[in-house]
């Protein structure tokens, strides 16, 4: 299987990251096992459960449906970005306080998910909330906590 | 000892701490099992059969051992060879030989998706090239693919080993594994005098857990023949015994660590790639990982059984429920263990009937061994009986609550298997049904187009005890190391030392709780069963008690006293006879030099039985009657959970355990094809729910406390999902005036049973 | 799946010269969320793929008085971020916020979804409705044909070797242009088709419909261009009994499979109900 890596120059989380890969990869499985970031996590690979949401130049996405490739040039974010020094985001605290993850494994998608929501609509009403995260599954918490975790950070906003 | 206390004046129980493992999952550091990172790590892919039953003719993996970059192949043949023998692994027994056929074939496919052959290579991308490499010859037989087709006259036979147990009889070539029954009473004799009889027959589809991270698992099997196994589960020490028993090892030789685990629910205590990857890392010489693609998690892990149930209640005059009987056949999938006898216990759980007879079957089918999943047995009968209970609560013009409080089990009741029921809560969770304001609210208005209706439900699950160890060591600044060995699917590492931290009056945050592995932890049974927080807070209970106890004499030795002489109350160690000579737990911790060592304890317990409980479901739906399109626009969860360690977290239980049973009710299904093999086969068509397809779900706690355990802990996991099915299709008929007994009640079956198309 | 390589040209030269030299061993990517999909199931069998996202044409948009050009790597949310095309479009909106969730909108397209030609895409039928023209570049030069011409079985189009789509043409039909689209899923997001209809009317200054077109998803090889149905309306008022009309005319105009998403008999019945429900739609979007 002799094809030509790709060069990908990309920013991830802010921080420029270099590094080749096979042209096949998903960008989930870079972040993963390239760049070592395995916060995002693989549950479908076919675009239908949001566990390995990213953010795109602002835009969240299914990163398994991303080939590595293409965010040369290109802004990510994954959930590793979202706390920084000074302390979590608040979507991460108000997940803690509002018990929004049991198992926690769809909770890195649905926070970037819901990232990507509030950064644009910093007032969602809870309709549009639950039709933003519709492409989030989760399995163990019937999504009311995590709703009313996002309700929480848009209302102290 | 702490007896169950009426006072509810708890310091920690009942609170709801930001958990332990919280800020590691919520930042993306915890790892999970696929997360796992080795030196030298290789990538396993796993050869899968496409047909639903056929007889192994010949593996070739020639072509796959010469792709660069492979660095092993194997078969079936490759796990040694195993007489039938049975093995308990904490919550059931299980057959070796039939495990390890069933984790790679030798002689037989008998589902599609079971595994024949695999791969370690370089990368996932080889592997799953070299994968495609491998050529399997099968003799395609013809499959059946549900109980009625399995029992037909000529039915294809699935196991030629298979000896069934058929009421005691032993019978060869069937498809049946056993046949049971359990009687009490006269029933026929009943049914002969009962004022209204009703008899339904039910359908249900097989149905998958659905955890989002699918299964996966690491092995190093190094030069000193020991296996070292990183896995996502629900339980490690299940893990080492199976995976032991499978290679035929001492289970010394093997260490299970287990990793943070993405959902479990039941599905995730048998092993399917542990002894795998064991096997590639042996004849690789490297560690190995095997993450399972989602198709293959439907096809070849282990689904919920679907089945045909009959159900026949009788009442007298005065709807007083006097007899009841009931068929359960339950599919197995491809080896026999389907969750019938669980089921034989829930059947009937909530009524009081003194003439019952419950006949069940256990049969097998050419679909994938079926494994447990929330509460196995109970939601699929819980169907049948709340259907059937809410017709005849309607033929005497009864509110269906107050039927089922009339004839409602309850303390001294024997189930219709015989067992007595202890102190249990079905009556008062009926009660706080009946007052609650969902059921006392106006159905008020749909959305346009669409009718609404309301359906109540019961389920119960009897829940489990067996066996755990919690092991407590005091950190010099006050803070407590806790290691158990229940792995974590949901906060019960923090539930666990909450109940320690109670019982040292201390708080909680000062513990540093984590889940050991094999060979750091105490043995414990699995995480499921509704166990870890009974049965492990349990350990946690005594091993704080003992520790107690050793600061006791600690404190003995440091003020020259008897230990006789030191009392212990609120988290202050004191003289009796001078409580100005006091510690508080942290200031002991810190005086501890000189005292005899680190201070630590140990608690165990093998609990025989736990707390049963019993939930309640009211849900309003919007049917729309043209298009079947049917929405929950409000449901409510009531239940007894004895005590609300972790009330967050216990109300997280309650709702994710009914849209579960939600998504069960109105679209999860395994859509078989012709063939026998399964069309559905990703997220996008086995539909569960999403967050627009839901309201918000009210759970209401109801209390009544466990005698059983020190803080009146009833497990809590499982009931949830018994009501829901029954509710909603109670609910349907309330809108539509039509009864529903085939699950799911997905649109085109709404159409069909309104008449408007006939296919 | 076949390892393949990766090519991101940035003219439609480029373009078509990687696809005509490998053929079948080449396809383009757009948004990728079939395509990746397709190749890891085994669907297709790849030499390389051709990232089409850097070719600026492709990405374009033009709204003006006569109408809208769509390139065809641009994503559905760039429609329904736009008020302008939300305003004037209706129709296409509907679409273009169903095909999948969130994270699916923010990189396929209308261009993907109608070169990927499957029956029950939510793309194709409102652009057939909307008398959509697909503009295709190849070696031998350029051409477009309708939509409604495009889809030539289930995962085949009209498109030859080398060629590419490269942008959608929707005419702008004035203020007496009423569309929508539905369809019918068992949940409110995430699912394909059961059964879709997209519709649309024209309605004169007599109160008469001038045109109509209905569009079928779900029930049959392709998407569905229902002309019985929408013929039936041309010349008639624009009320309930002209709808139900040709609604039950549409019914007969499908030809359903069963299949794990649905029955012959429910997706007709479906279609029936659907098409009424777009027409009373279509018609509101008139008059408010």
């Amino acid at each position: 299987m002799s094809i030509q890596k790709i060069h990908v120059k990309t920013t991830i989380n802010g921080r420029p990251e270099e590094f080749l890969t096979d042209p096949y990869v998903s960008l989930l499985d870079a972040l993963r096992e390239i760049v070592g970031l395995t916060g995002s996590k693989e549950g479908c690979l076919d675009g239908n459960c949001g566990a390995c949401t990213v953010s795109i130049n602002g835009k969240i996405v299914d990163s398994c449906l991303v080939l590595a490739a293409e965010v040369d040039g290109q802004n990510v974010e994954t959930v590793e970005g979202m706390a920084t020094a000074e302390g979590l985001h608040p979507l991460q605290q108000a997940f803690l306080e509002e018990a929004a993850l049991q198992c926690g494994i769809c909770t890195p998608g649905f926070l970037v998910a819901a990232k990507g929501l509030l950064d644009n609509e910093p007032d969602p009403s809870e309709e549009r909330i639950r039709h933003w995260l519709a492409g989030n599954l989760c399995r163990c918490t019937g999504y009311d906590n995590i709703i009313k975790a996002v309700k929480k950070v848009a209302e102290n906003s | 000892m702490v007896n169950v206390s009426d006072s509810k004046n708890y310091k920690v129980i009942g609170t709801n701490p930001i958990r332990h493992d919280g800020y590691d999952k919520v930042t993306g550091r915890a790892i999970y099992g696929a997360d796992v990172k080795l030196p030298g790590l290789i990538w396993a892919s796993i050869v899968r059969s496409p047909n639903a039953h056929a007889i192994i003719k010949n593996v070739d993996t020639s072509e796959a051992e010469k792709v660069e970059g492979v660095f092993a192949v194997m078969t079936g043949k490759d796990l040694p060879q195993q007489e039938d023998q049975f093995i308990d692994h904490g919550e059931g027994t299980e057959n070796v030989a039939w495990s390890s056929e069933n984790i790679m074939a030798t002689k037989k496919v008998l589902y599609k998706g079971h595994a024949v052959a695999a791969v370690a290579a370089i990368d996932r991308y080889v592997a799953d090239y070299a994968a495609s490499k491998i050529k399997v010859e099968y003799d395609v037989l013809d499959a059946v693919t549900n109980v009625e087709d399995a029992t037909k006259e000529g039915a294809p036979i699935l196991l030629d080993s298979l000896v069934g147990d058929h009421l005691g009889k032993k019978v060869k070539n069937t498809n049946i594994a056993s046949i049971t029954r359990h009687e009490f009473g006269n029933p026929d004799k009943a049914f002969g005098e009962a004022e209204n009889v009703v008899e339904r027959t039910f359908t249900l589809q097989m149905v998958h857990q659905g955890y989002i991270e699918p299964h996966n698992a690491t092995a190093h099997w190094d030069e000193e023949d020991r296996i070292k196994i990183w896995t996502s589960t629900q339980g490690a020490f299940p893990v080492r015994t199976s995976t032991a028993a499978i290679l035929k090892l001492d289970v010394s030789r093997v260490k299970v660590t287990p990793l943070e685990i993405g959902g479990g629910f039941g599905g995730k205590i048998s092993v399917y790639l542990e002894p795998v990857v064991s096997i590639l890392s042996k004849k690789s010489g490297r560690p190995v990982k095997a993450v399972m693609e989602r198709s293959s998690v439907f096809q070849g892990s282990g689904p919920a059984p679907g089945g045909t149930i009959i159900v026949k209640m009788g009442t007298d005059k005065d709807a007083n429920i006097i007899a009841a009987e009931t068929s359960i056949k339950l599919e197995a999938g491809g080896f026999p263990g389907s969750a019938v006898g669980a089921a034989v216990q829930c059947v009937f759980a909530a009524y009081d009937v003194s003439n019952t007879r419950i006949d069940a079957f256990d049969i097998v089918v050419n679909k994938p061994k079926s494994a447990a999943y929330r509460a196995p047995g109970s939601p699929q009968v819980a169907f049948a009986t709340e259907t059937v209970s809410d017709e005849l609560a309607r033929l005497h013009d009864m509110d269906p609550i107050d039927f089922r409080l009339q004839n409602a089990a309850k303390e001294g009741t024997r189930r219709a298997d015989g067992v007595v029921f202890p102190k249990v809560g079905n009556v008062e969770v009926l009660e706080a049904a009946k007052k609650s304001d969902h059921w006392n609210s106006d159905l008020g208005t749909p959305a346009a187009g669409r009718v609404r209706g309301r359906g109540v439900a019961s389920g119960y699950w009897f829940n489990v005890g067996l066996k755990s160890t919690v092991n407590l060591a005091v950190n010099s600044d006050g803070s407590v190391v806790l290691v158990e060995g229940s792995t974590d699917i949901g906060g019960t590492r923090t539930s666990i030392s909450m109940q320690a931290a109670e019982i040292l009056g201390i708080g909680v945050e000062n513990f540093r709780p984590s889940v050991g592995d094999t060979e750091t932890a105490g043995y414990a049974d699995v995480t499921g069963g509704s166990r870890t927080t009974y049965a492990t807070g349990f350990a946690a209970v005594k091993a704080a008690e003992s520790l107690i106890e050793v600061l006791k004499d600690r404190c003995a030795i440091i003020w020259s006293l008897d230990k006789n002489e030191i009392d212990f109350e609120d988290g202050t160690f004191f003289a009796s006879k001078d409580p100005e000579l006091k510690f508080t737990f942290k200031e002991l911790a810190s005086n501890l030099d000189n005292t005899g060592g680190p201070a630590a304890s140990s608690g165990s317990v093998d609990l025989e039985s736990a707390g049963g409980a019993f939930g309640t479901h009211i849900v309003d739906v919007d049917v729309d009657p043209e298009t079947g399109k049917t929405d929950v626009a409000r449901y409510t969860v009531l239940q007894d959970v004895g005590t609300a360690i972790y009330p967050a977290y216990v109300r997280g239980q309650m709702a994710g355990g009914a849209v579960q049973g939600i998504g069960w009710a109105l679209n999860e299904e395994y859509y078989m094809k012709e063939d026998g093999t399964q069309a559905n086969v990703s997220y996008l068509d086995y539909r569960m729910p999403t967050a627009l397809d839901l309201p918000n779900i009210e759970t209401i706690i109801v209390e009544v406390p466990n005698p059983g355990h020190p803080f009146g802990v009833r497990g809590v996991g499982e009931v949830p999902i018994c009501p829901p099915i029954g509710a909603i299709g109670n609910a349907l008929h309330d809108a539509l005036g039509k009864r529903f007994y085939d699950s799911p009640m997905k649109p085109g079956r709404i159409l069909n049973v309104l008449g408007k198309i006939s296919d | 799946m076949h390892p393949f390589a990766y090519a991101a040209p940035s003219t439609v030269k480029e373009a078509v010269e990687i696809l005509t030299k490998h053929g079948e061993k080449a396809r383009p990517m757009a948004g990728g969320t079939d395509l990746l999909v397709q190749i890891r199931g085994g669907k297709f069998d790849l030499d390389v793929v051709v990232d089409i996202k850097k070719i600026p044409e492709l990405n374009k948009i033009t709204n003006n008085n006569d109408g809208l050009e769509i390139g065809s790597a641009v994503p559905c949310y760039k429609l329904y971020d736009d008020n302008e095309i939300t305003k004037i479009y209706p129709g296409l909106i509907d679409a273009a916020t169903l095909i999948g969730g969130i994270q699916i909108q923010s990189r396929s397209g209308f261009g993907g979804n109608l070169c990927n030609a499957t029956p029950s895409a939510d793309g194709i039928c409102p652009l057939i409705v909307h008398s959509a023209v697909a503009n295709i570049e190849g070696e031998s030069g350029s051409r477009s044909i309708p939509v409604e011409e495009f889809c030539t079985g289930p995962g085949s189009n009209a498109l030859g070797k080398g060629e590419i789509l490269v942008s959608l043409s929707i005419p702008n039909k004035g203020k007496s242009f009423g569309a929508a689209y539905e369809r019918f899923i068992p949940r409110n997001e995430m699912d394909i088709a059961v059964a879709a209809v997209a519709s649309s009317i024209l309605v004169g200054a007599d109160g008469k419909i001038s045109e109509a077109r209905i569009a079928l998803a779900s029930v049959g090889p392709t998407p569905i261009f229902a002309k019985k149905a929408s013929n039936s309306l041309i010349g008639k008022e624009a009320n309930e009994a002209s709808f139900k009309e040709a609604a039950a005319i549409a019914k007969s105009e499908c030809s359903p499979i069963e299949d794990m998403r649905g029955t012959i008999e429910q997706r007709k019945h479906l279609v029936e109900v659907i098409t009424l429900r777009t027409l009373n739609q279509s018609l509101e979007r008139i008059e408010g």
